[in-house]
């Protein structure tokens, strides 16, 4: 076994050596991290609006894939899984805050975690159910594409997912802006009794933002078809990863969002080239961990300021 | 009413109660030898649970069709207590404790998978109950000085030592460059260990050696260094998630290498799912149908394979191979001892050496198959149909390798 500081040293070399690994690391990490935060907007919506920290983010985003995966094995291109499964998936994410979600929106942040914790359990037993534990991949046959004389190469389907979901991040927040319902929402997030008071139906909206936060995991969960792999047990590094980007991002702050998905994505490929491929997820967490120190240093000044 | 709840409440606890006394005594009942095994039906490893119940079921009924277990002079016939572990290991040790001290089992299979079966070995080793185990190869089963534990497959980093082998032969004899990409879990750091040993006994060179965490699901750094430092081989296992993680990347970025060597092509129906993007993809595998060993059970892989379909509606994959010749090795090891002690079997289980339709099996005193090579199959197409054909040991090989693999702009 080669030592670690010999690996450590052998990666430097490599990245320093070619650097047009750099570029390949940054493209993969910018490609990750908008799908990514996709997912993480969604999380982002839900949370603002009814402060509810969905666990059950992945495997909704699993489920998605599997209609997108279900489309495929009838023939139908899986591309088209993009406008089939958020469809489904609005009507399965109203289904829940009509089942469970609304009976723990005004209880506090644990009891909403453990209602979600429990859907995630019983969404992955059922998909296992379902569809098998086989772990399954959907093809696009979308190709690559080749820049660099083949030095860097891009898998078309990862581009096709990265437009895609800035198409559905910049219509959602279009929505947002204009829309009758968009405007509830907003309201509602900022102070539900007073846009209770105000004659909007806030039951509705919270039913409509949790249908959108799983339309959304439905269309990332078909990109991830064709991009990853999907298997009833994968969802929580996806609920994970979109919590952190969430965090790091701060709540409504949507292009927040979409800059710390594509910075995480970059610094997560950045640290498997140099630190190596196991210490990629690990560093992605101190990262975390030094960011949360660095903003409560940063706001327990301003406190000491505004005394 | 009252009195009349609690009248009902005591005669069925006493049923109850008698019960489970009898059932107790039932290492043996009338003609039957009960065997107990818990195996995953639930939860993430139960598509490799049902062909582990599945492997098992085939081969009890063919056994007790075809005569029976003959222990002193007086025909038995094999019967199997399961329960589901729900792929959790503290299940399965539970269910190991109830199937040893309620159910009264003496003789045990093992679960499916590496972590399940070291969850289950404490318990049937404190109890002295021995287990033969058809799914469990990590290497630390074997080194734990374990004495009730046989396994007729091979052990983990056994895996893909011949893929290594064989790169080193096709270069020559010359020592290579080899690019490793290991889940880090218990089996695929097994395997790596087997490779690294590999690559010092030939002198070859590890060039990359990443470790890839378990929810990681893109390989894409990984292959990049491996695009640019170009090494002989590609190594690479992560279950089945790995490697159909690798081959979708593979072809998307385009790799070439001479070889690619992995794990779990089976288990993830790789050349089904990726087609023609997973051609000359090279697998190691504990049992191939088209390999010749034979038994007058099964007749051989082909048979075996027709047989089992005819049943089950679908083709074995390994797993379903070699839980099917743990009970082969229990019928002979009963035979053998001609007795039903527990103690008497397991010293004539240590003393196995048999050939079956899934490979030659003879334990060492570890427990561990040392018998039986890995098989090494290499992924190949014609037009769209893709599939595996045997390429090593070449004793048993039906085809011919294909080195190195094209380029992926001539293919």
């Amino acid at each position: 076994m080669p030592p670690l500081i010999g690996g450590i040293f052998f990666m430097d070399l490599l990245i320093f050596k070619a650097p047009i690994l750099m570029v390949q690391a940054s493209l993969d990490g910018i490609l990750l991290g908008i799908l990514f935060a996709l997912i993480a907007y969604g999380m982002a919506l839900q949370w603002g609006v009814m402060n509810i920290i969905n666990i059950a983010q992945g495997e909704l985003v699993i489920m998605g894939g599997y209609i997108a995966y279900f489309m495929y094995m009838i023939g139908i291109h899986p591309g088209f899984g993009i406008i089939v499964s958020p469809i489904i998936m609005f009507f399965v994410g109203w289904g829940l805050y009509k089942l469970v979600i609304n009976k723990v929106v005004d209880r506090d942040l644990f009891i909403s975690i453990l209602a979600t914790f429990g859907i995630s359990i019983l969404t992955q037993q059922l998909m296992n159910f379902i569809f098998g534990s086989d772990v399954v991949v959907a093809q696009s046959n979308f190709g690559t594409t080749m820049l660099f004389d083949g030095m860097v190469t891009l898998p078309n389907a990862k581009i096709f997912a990265a437009i895609v979901s800035i198409v559905f991040a910049i219509g959602l927040v279009a929505y947002m802006r204009k829309s009758k319902l968009g405007r509830a929402i907003r309201a509602t997030a900022q102070n539900a009794r007073a846009a209770k008071i105000l004659g909007v139906d806030t039951e509705k909206v919270y039913a409509a933002t949790f249908g959108i936060n799983a339309a959304l995991c439905g269309v990332a969960g078909s990109l991830i078809a064709i991009t990853f792999t999907l298997h009833p047990y994968v969802g929580l590094p996806y609920t994970v990863r979109s919590f952190m980007i969430v965090v790091v991002a701060g709540l409504g702050n949507l292009p927040g969002v979409a800059l710390s998905g594509m910075g995480l994505g970059v610094f997560e490929e950045f640290a498997d080239y140099i630190l190596g491929t196991e210490f990629r997820i690990g560093s992605v967490f101190m990262l975390l961990v030094f960011i949360l120190v660095y903003r409560r240093f940063k706001l327990s000044r301003k406190r000491e300021y505004l005394k | 009413m009252k009195i009349k709840n609690f009248i009902i409440t005591f005669v069925s606890a006493i049923a109850l109660l008698l019960s489970t006394s009898t059932i107790s005594l039932a290492k043996v009942v009338g003609d039957k030898i009960i065997l107990g095994a818990a195996v995953s039906l639930t939860g993430k490893y139960s598509t490799n649970g049902e062909h582990t119940k599945n492997g098992y079921n085939f081969a009890v009924d063919r056994i007790n069709s075809m005569g029976g277990v003959k222990v002193g002079g007086k025909t038995y016939k094999f019967d199997i207590i399961y329960y589901d572990d729900e792929s959790n290991s503290g299940r399965a040790a539970q269910l190991a404790e109830r199937l040893i001290k309620q159910d009264g089992v003496q003789y045990m299979l093992g679960p499916y998978s590496s972590g399940l079966t070291k969850a289950i070995a404490p318990v049937t080793e404190e109890n002295k109950i021995p287990m033969v185990e058809a799914n469990g190869a990590s290497r630390s089963l074997f080194t734990k000085g374990y004495k009730y534990l046989f396994a007729v497959l091979s052990a983990a980093n056994q895996y893909l030592e011949v893929a290594i082998d064989l790169a080193v032969e096709k270069n020559g004899g010359k020592p290579i460059k080899i690019a490793m990409a290991f889940e880090q879990d218990a089996f695929s750091q097994d395997v790596r260990i087997g490779v690294v040993d590999a690559a010092k006994r030939t002198g070859s060179k590890i060039t990359i050696d990443d470790k890839l965490p378990k929810e990681l699901n893109d390989m894409a750094a990984t292959l990049a260094k491996v695009k640019a430092t170009k090494p002989d081989v590609l190594v690479v296992s992560g279950h089945s998630k790995g490697a159909l993680t690798a081959i979708r990347q593979i072809a998307e970025m385009k790799v070439d290498v001479k070889m690619l060597a992995m794990t779990h092509c089976d288990a993830s129906k790789l050349a089904k799912q990726h087609g023609k993007n997973s051609e000359y993809a090279l697998c190691a595998a504990q049992w191939h149908k088209s390999l010749s060993y034979k038994d007058k059970f099964f007749g051989n892989g082909m048979k075996y394979d027709k047989e089992f379909k005819a049943q089950y509606g679908y083709n074995p994959p390994y797993q379903a191979a070699e839980s099917s010749a743990a009970l082969l090795v229990w019928k002979d090891a009963f035979e053998r001892a001609n007795s039903l002690d527990k103690d008497k079997v397991r010293d004539a289980l240590a003393k196995t050496d048999m050939q079956t339709f899934y490979g030659n099996i003879k334990f060492s005193p570890a427990g561990q198959n040392i018998a039986k090579p890995m098989v090494l199959f290499q992924v190949r197409c014609e037009g769209d149909k893709c599939e595996n054909k045997v390429v090593a040991p070449t004793k048993w090989a039906a085809a011919e390798l294909v080195h190195p693999i094209p380029k992926w702009s001539d293919r």
